[in-house]
C-alpha cells in the first residue's frame, strides 16, 4: 500500500532497507546463535545517521519525528528485531534526556548520543518492580554534592553495552508517586556494576542485564528533571517509545509473511504448489490484512504524535498491542505454512516466532496497554 | 588536501549479459552502478579526509544518467561532484579517456592525491589510471591495499603484489589505484543522503574543460576493437569431489599420470 511518504522519509526507508538486506540479515543467524552483541551494525546505524534521527536538532541530532523512526525501525526490525532492539535501546535510554534533562546534561549527553559515541540503557524494572513500576525499591539520597544509589535493576536491555543508564530510584519514599526521581548513572561510575548477560528466548543477540548499584555516588547535577518527577519521566518516555515497538512488530510481521508467502509458492504437495490451497490461502490472506491494518494504524498514530505530541498515551499504546499481537500471530502462522521446515532453525521463521513474543511483553506488557487504553476511554466518557 | 575521486557507472555484474549478435555487453534493462573498485577508493578518499582534513571531489566521465553514482558517492561522504558529459566523448578508448579525465581535473584546481578504482569492470583494463597519471605528469602507485599515512609532502602506503606486498613512500602530488582490500565502503548517510538531493551536479563539456576536439571520443581513440568473441572452450575439464585429503590424492594421482608429474 502506498502510504505517500514525502521524499525524505522514503530516503530514510531505503538507506534503513538497505542496510537490513545487506548486513542484518546475512548476520541475524550468526547473531542469534553466539548471542554477541552486534557492534558492528550499531556502528554502521550511527555513522548512517540512525542515532542522530531520534536527538533533536540542537544537539546535534537531525530531529525526526515519530513518524521518521518508526519508518527506519520497521526497516530493521524487518530484518533482525534483536539487533533492532540493540539499536533502540539508546533512544529509550535517551529519551529521559531529551524529556525532562536540563540544558546542560542535553549538551553534555546528546551530541555524544547522536554520532553513537555514547549508546544508553533505561533502568526501570526492578525483580519486584515489573508492570507495577510503583513497586521500585532502588534508592538514591543526597550527600552534600552527590546522590547515592542503592538498588538492583533488571532485565535492561543494552546492560554491559551502554555508556550511559537513565535510572528512576526513591528519593522520597513517603511522597508516592511524586517520590521517585531519574538519573543518568555513567558506566564507570564508582559503585556501578552489570550483571552476566540473559539467557533468552529470543533477541538473543540483544544484551539484557542486572544493573547493581552499591553505594553508586554520582554528582549532583546528574538528577533529570527536578526531584520527584522521575515516574512522570517514565510514563513520558515510555509514551514516546512504544510506537517503535510497535514498528519492530510491523516488520516481523512483514518479514514472516514475505517467508511465509514465497515458500507457500515454491513448496508442492499433492501435486501443487501449496499456495493453491485455499486453506493456505486464506492463512496468508488473513496475514496480509493484519499487518497492513497493524502497519496503517502504526503510521496514523506517528503522525497524530508528531502533530499532538501532548495527546500521545493512547495511540502510542494501541499501535503498541496492535502491531505486536499482529506480530506474534503471524508469525505463528508463518511456522504454520512452513511447517515441518519452519519448525527448523534453517529457516527464519521459527527465529521470528521466538523474537516476537518478546514484543508483547517489553515496555508495558499488552495487559498494561489495555489498562492504559481502557483508562483513557473511562476519561473520556466521562466528560 | 584536495582529493579527487575517478568513478565510472558500469552495468551491475550480477545482471551482465553479452548481445549474441555482437558479443558486446548488452546494457539494455541491465541495472548501472558505481565500479565496484571506484565504490573502495570513494571510500579511501572519504576516509582520509576525515582523518587528515581536505575535501574529496568525486569526477565521472559518462552520459548524464551517471549523474546517479556521482549523487550517491555526495550521499556517502565526497564533498563535491562533477560530471564531464559530451556526445563528443562517444567511443573513447582509454587513451581518449584520460585526456579528457585529465582536462576536467585541471580546471579543479590544485589537487593533491589523484585516487582510482584498479579497474572498470566493464572494460578491466586497468590502464586509465596510469594513464591519467602520466597526463596530470604526476608519480602513480596502482593496487593499492592500504594507505598509512598522509602528509602534505608523501602518502606511505602499501602496495598489492603477487607475492606479498611492497611499502611505497610517494611523493604528493601523486596518483593511486586501490583493489578492493583497502577498505569496507560505507553505506550512506541520513545526512549525506539530504546532501545529494540538494546537491545540483555540474555538467561540463568538452568545450568547458578546453578539450582538444581532436584527441576525443572516436576520433581521439587509437584503440580499434576489430573483433569480439567467446574464447573457446580449451581441454577437458574434470571436477573432483569428495574431502580435502580425497581430492589432494586424487589430484597428485592425476599429475602423477600426467607429464606435470
Ligand atoms: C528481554 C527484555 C528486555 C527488557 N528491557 C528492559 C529495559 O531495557 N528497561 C526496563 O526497565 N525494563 C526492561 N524489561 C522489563 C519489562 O519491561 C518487563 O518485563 C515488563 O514490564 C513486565 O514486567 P514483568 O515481567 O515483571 O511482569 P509482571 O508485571 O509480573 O506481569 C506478569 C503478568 O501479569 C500481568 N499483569 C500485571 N499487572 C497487571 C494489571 N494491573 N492488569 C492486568 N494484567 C497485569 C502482565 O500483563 C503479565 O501478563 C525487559 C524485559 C525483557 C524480558
Amino acid at each position: 500500500m502506498d502510504h505517500f511518504l514525502s521524499e525524505d522519509q522514503q530516503a530514510i526507508v531505503d538507506l534503513a532497507k538497505q542496510i537490513s538486506r545487506e548486513m542484518v540479515i546475512p548476520k541475524r543467524v550468526h547473531y542469534d546463535e553466539t548471542e554477541e552483541y552486534p557492534l558492528d551494525i550499531v556502528e554502521t546505524l550511527a555513522k548512517s545517521d540512525f542515532f542522530a534521527l531520534f536527538v533533536p536538532e540542537e544537539y546535534g541530532g537531525l530531529g525526526g519525528g515519530c513518524y521518521d523512526i518508526v519508518l527506519a525501525l520497521e526497516q530493521i526490525g524487518y530484518g533482525c528485531v534483536g539487533i533492532a532492539t540493540a539499536y533502540a535501546a539508546s533512544a529509550l535510554g535517551a529519551y529521559p534526556i531529551i524529556i525532562g534533562g536540563s540544558e546542560e546534561l542535553k549538551q553534555k549527553y546528546l551530541p555524544k548520543v547522536a554520532t553513537g559515541e555514547l549508546r544508553a540503557a533505561f533502568g526501570l524494572t526492578e525483580s519486584n518492580a515489573g508492570s507495577d513500576a510503583g513497586g521500585i525499591q532502588t534508592t538514591a539520597v543526597l550527600d552534600g554534592d552527590e546522590w547515592v544509589l542503592n538498588g538492583t535493576k533488571q532485565w535492561i536491555t543494552n546492560g554491559g553495552q551502554a555508556h550511559i543508564y537513565t535510572i528512576i530510584a526513591i528519593t522520597d519514599p513517603h511522597k508516592g508517586a511524586r517520590g521517585a526521581s531519574m538519573f543518568i548513572v555513567e558506566a564507570d561510575d564508582p559503585g556501578f556494576s552489570c550483571g552476566p548477560k540473559e539467557k533468552k528466548m529470543g533477541i538473543r543477540c540483544s544484551a539484557t542485564t542486572e544493573l547493581i548499584m552499591k553505594d553508586c555516588r554520582i554528582p549532583k547535577d546528574r538528577l533529570v528533571g527536578r526531584r520527584g518527577t522521575g515516574f512522570i519521566t517514565v510514563m513520558k518516555t515510555l509514551d514516546k517509545s512504544r510506537p517503535g515497538i510497535a514498528s519492530l512488530g510491523v516488520g516481523l510481521a512483514q518479514a514472516a509473511l514475505d517467508e511465509a508467502a514465497s515458500y507457500a509458492k515454491v513448496r508442492h504437495q499433492f501435486g501443487k504448489p501449496i499456495i493453491a490451497f485455499q486453506a493456505v490461502q486464506h492463512m496468508l490472506a488473513d496475514m496480509a490484512i493484519e499487518t497492513e491494518s497493524a502497519r496503517t494504524l502504526l503510521y496514523a498514530a506517528a503522525r497524530h504524535i508528531d502533530a499532538h505530541p501532548k495527546d500521545m498515551s493512547k495511540v502510542s499504546a494501541m499501535c503498541k498491542v496492535k502491531a505486536t499481537d499482529v506480530a506474534m500471530k503471524v508469525a505463528i502462522d508463518a511456522v504454520q505454512v512452513l511447517a515441518g521446515y519452519g519448525f527448523m532453525r534453517e529457516y527464519p521463521v521459527e527465529k521470528m516466532m521466538r523474537d516476537a513474543k518478546i514484543l508483547q511483553i517489553y515496555e508495558g506488557t499488552n495487559q498494561i496497554q489495555r489498562n492504559v487504553i481502557g483508562q483513557e476511554l473511562n476519561k473520556e466518557y466521562t466528560k | 588536501m584536495n582529493i579527487v575521486v575517478c568513478i565510472k557507472q558500469v552495468p551491475d555484474a550480477k545482471d551482465v549479459r553479452l548481445d549474441p549478435e555482437t558479443n558486446t555487453l548488452s546494457r539494455d534493462g541491465v541495472k548501472s552502478v558505481i565500479n565496484p573498485y571506484d565504490r573502495h577508493a570513494m571510500e579511501e578518499g572519504v576516509r582520509l579526509k576525515e582523518e587528515f582534513g581536505g575535501r574529496v571531489t568525486v569526477v565521472s566521465m559518462g552520459p548524464p544518467q551517471a549523474k546517479a553514482i556521482l549523487q550517491e558517492a555526495i550521499s556517502c561522504g565526497a564533498d563535491d561532484a562533477i560530471l564531464v558529459s559530451d556526445r563528443a566523448f562517444a567511443g573513447s578508448d582509454t587513451l581518449a579517456t584520460t585526456y579528457t579525465l585529465s582536462q576536467a581535473i585541471k580546471k579543479t584546481g590544485g589537487v593533491d592525491l589523484v585516487l582510482c578504482g584498479k579497474q572498470a569492470t566493464d572494460g578491466d583494463t586497468a590502464q586509465v589510471g596510469p594513464g591519467l597519471a602520466v597526463r596530470l605528469d604526476m608519480a602513480y602507485v596502482t593496487c593499492v591495499k592500504k594507505i598509512n599515512t598522509v602528509t602534505d609532502k608523501v602518502v606511505v602506503l602499501e602496495r598489492m603484489m603477487d607475492d606479498g606486498y611492497d611499502e611505497v613512500e610517494v611523493d604528493l602530488p601523486a596518483l593511486l589505484t586501490v583493489v578492493k582490500e583497502v577498505n569496507t565502503p560505507r553505506f550512506p548517510s541520513i545526512r549525506g543522503l539530504r546532501k545529494a538531493r540538494a546537491y545540483d551536479i555540474p555538467s561540463y563539456t568538452a568545450a568547458d574543460i578546453g578539450a582538444d576536439p581532436a584527441q576525443l571520443g572516436l576520433g581521439g581513440s587509437p584503440t580499434q576493437v576489430v573483433r569480439v568473441w567467446p574464447p573457446e572452450p580449451k581441454g577437458n575439464r574434470t571436477m573432483l569431489e569428495g574431502s580435502v585429503d580425497e581430492i589432494a590424492e586424487k589430484l597428485a594421482e592425476i599429475f602423477h599420470e600426467s607429464s606435470i608429474g
